[in-house]
Order: structure tokens, then C-alpha cells, then sequence
């Protein structure tokens, strides 16, 4: 488990958990950091404001690499403008690209994302797409440079779970970049379940910021996502189409 | 009238420097775009404001 590594474009991580800081007070973020075990954590890059003084950053440990995100962005003109402000932000190169067109569902518009992914690739960003589990799109996705895939479990902020599990597991046999499920998952067994299928990390904001100790599912979060992972390694076992198969010897009983 | 961020500001002729000290911006906490362009932060004192420019200051916050 010790060589174990997450790469995500040419960088290692141990850590499989990728950390959300939208929707709780700052003052948490490092806390759930630390109980996440997590090396990365997600932004969004907005309009600055005059009167705040206080700023994430400030709350964020040495060491952790920050993925902004490109939320609020409609196309990929407008994705390509944030990414390059996070970048100018002068937090790295690291990009997860998020683009809606409506904000009652929040799904990601695969096509723009293909165009935001090929030309912030081409810029020397380590991009990665958030997006619909589409296989074509995956590869079309891969082909414009995308250092991951990060499909959605289901919609943002739902907690509801693997509801695109099937579509998922394509992606997690056919796609060669790292597989993040990101959006919708909702609970530890969620996250470890798709860890057991071979997802290679996940992301996770609502599900803590929405709990009710904070620190603590973030902890029961780190603990599945390893359990899951672990799983995965060493193979799970086969599942019996009918019938049943004795754990037990079959000769030796106590009678006759 | 120069607009930054949504916000429609009498400040033609400044600089993104000379506006900025007028702020109570943290200069290593934002990035500046004007007309879609990023200024980088070494071009601050030299970048003028124009009449209908459309200027971004942004920051990081949480998010997901």
C-alpha cells in the first residue's frame, strides 16, 4: 500500500480523498484537512470583496495543492478565464474545470468542457474535467489532455449517491487517467463502494459540510475511501449467480 | 467610467496600481483581468485604465 500512489498529471499523492471547502466556515478547513488525511482541496475563484479582510488561503496548511474550480462559468470561454485568474492567483496549475448551463440540476455541459479542457491543456494546466460519465466523452476528453476524469456519482450537492454506478465502471475500465467520482456522494459506504470498483480517488464537499460533526466524517470519509481502496487492491471476491457455497468443510458431520 | 467588478467607477487615467491602493485589497490575495486579459502583477504600475474598460478582481474562496 506504501507504493500506492495517486498521480494526476506527472504529480504523486497518497492521499485518494480530494477535499471540498465550499459551504462551512473557514475555521474548519484545517481541521478537516488533517481528519481527511486529504493533499488536495478544491476552491472557486469569485469576485474579490472590499470589506473581507480574512481569506481561505489563510486557513489552508503548507503543502496541500489547491484545485480551483471553474464554477460559475457557462461555456468554455468563460471556464479558460477563471482557470487562467486561479492560475494568476499564484496557486499552481492545477484546474478542475466545472462548466453549467442551469442552475437547478448543475450538470456539466460535456461539449464546452472537451473545448475548455483542450485549450487550458494546451497552456500547461494539469486540467480536470468534472463531467456527465459519458464514454466517448471520457476519451474525447483524454485526447484534449485531461490529466483526470471526474465524473458525477449524481447531482452536486445531492448526497444521493452512485446513481450513474454502471456508467462509472466503463469509465473505470476503459479510461487510462486516474477515474475521480466527484458530486453526489453522500455517505462513507458511498465513497467506498466506488473505491471497491476502481475509482481512483473522490471528491467530497456537501456530504461533510452538511454533516453533523464536520472533522469526523471527514475522518469516517478517510477510513472508507481506504477501506474501499484496499478492496479493490486485493481483488474482491466472486459473487454466486444462484445457489449457495458452503464456508465450511463438507465431510466430517456428526452423524451417520 | 471604468467598470470593475459589476461596479461602474469614475477612475479613467489610473492606474490598476493607483486604483488598487485606493482598495483595501490584499495584492497577494487577488488577480486582475481587464477586457479579458489578465494583467500580471508586475504590469499593475503600468497598465492605464480606459474609459469602458471592463475590469475582474477576483480572489479564491471555499468551494467545491
Amino acid at each position: 500500500m506504501d507504493n500506492d500512489k495517486l498521480i494526476i498529471g506527472g504529480h504523486e499523492f497518497n492521499s485518494r480523498f480530494i477535499l471540498g471547502s465550499g459551504k462551512y466556515s473557514m475555521k474548519l478547513i484545517e481541521s478537516a484537512i488533517k481528519d481527511a488525511g486529504a493533499e488536495i482541496i478544491t476552491l472557486a475563484v469569485r469576485r474579490a470583496n472590499t470589506k473581507e479582510q480574512e481569506n481561505i488561503l489563510d486557513y489552508i496548511p503548507q503543502g496541500i495543492t489547491l484545485l480551483p474550480n471553474t464554477s460559475g462559468a457557462r461555456n468554455a470561454e468563460e471556464a479558460v478565464r477563471i482557470a487562467r485568474l486561479a492560475r494568476e492567483l499564484g496557486c499552481g496549475n492545477f484546474v478542475k474545470i466545472e462548466i453549467m448551463r442551469d442552475s437547478k440540476y448543475l450538470l456539466p455541459d460535456n461539449q464546452e468542457t472537451i473545448k475548455a479542457t483542450e485549450i487550458l491543456a494546451k497552456e500547461g494546466f494539469v486540467v480536470m474535467p468534472y463531467m456527465y460519465p459519458d464514454l466517448n466523452v471520457a476519451r474525447d476528453l483524454v485526447s484534449a489532455g485531461a490529466a483526470s476524469v471526474m465524473p458525477l456519482a449524481s447531482p452536486i450537492g445531492s448526497n444521493k449517491g452512485l446513481a450513474t454506478k454502471e456508467f462509472i465502471q466503463i469509465l473505470v475500465d476503459e479510461i487510462d487517467v486516474p477515474i475521480i467520482v466527484d458530486a453526489g456522494i453522500g455517505r462513507p459506504s458511498q465513497a467506498c463502494e466506488a473505491m471497491e470498483m476502481g475509482a481512483a480517488a473522490i471528491m467530497a464537499n456537501t456530504a461533510l459540510a452538511t454533516a453533523g460533526d464536520l472533522p469526523m466524517m471527514a475522518s469516517a470519509f478517510k477510513n472508507a475511501i481506504e477501506a474501499g481502496r484496499k478492496a479493490y487492491l486485493s481483488g474482491l471476491g466472486r459473487v454466486l449467480t444462484r445457489g449457495a457455497s458452503a464456508s465450511d468443510p463438507l465431510t466430517g458431520f456428526l452423524r451417520d | 467610467m471604468v467598470k470593475i467588478n459589476g461596479e461602474k467607477l469614475n477612475i479613467a487615467g489610473k492606474t490598476v496600481a493607483e486604483y488598487l491602493a485606493t482598495t483595501n485589497y490584499d495584492p497577494k490575495r487577488i488577480a486582475v483581468e481587464r477586457n479579458g486579459d489578465i494583467v500580471p502583477k508586475s504590469q499593475y504600475g503600468d497598465t492605464l485604465l480606459c474609459d469602458g474598460d471592463n475590469v475582474e478582481v477576483v480572489s479564491f474562496v471555499g468551494g467545491g
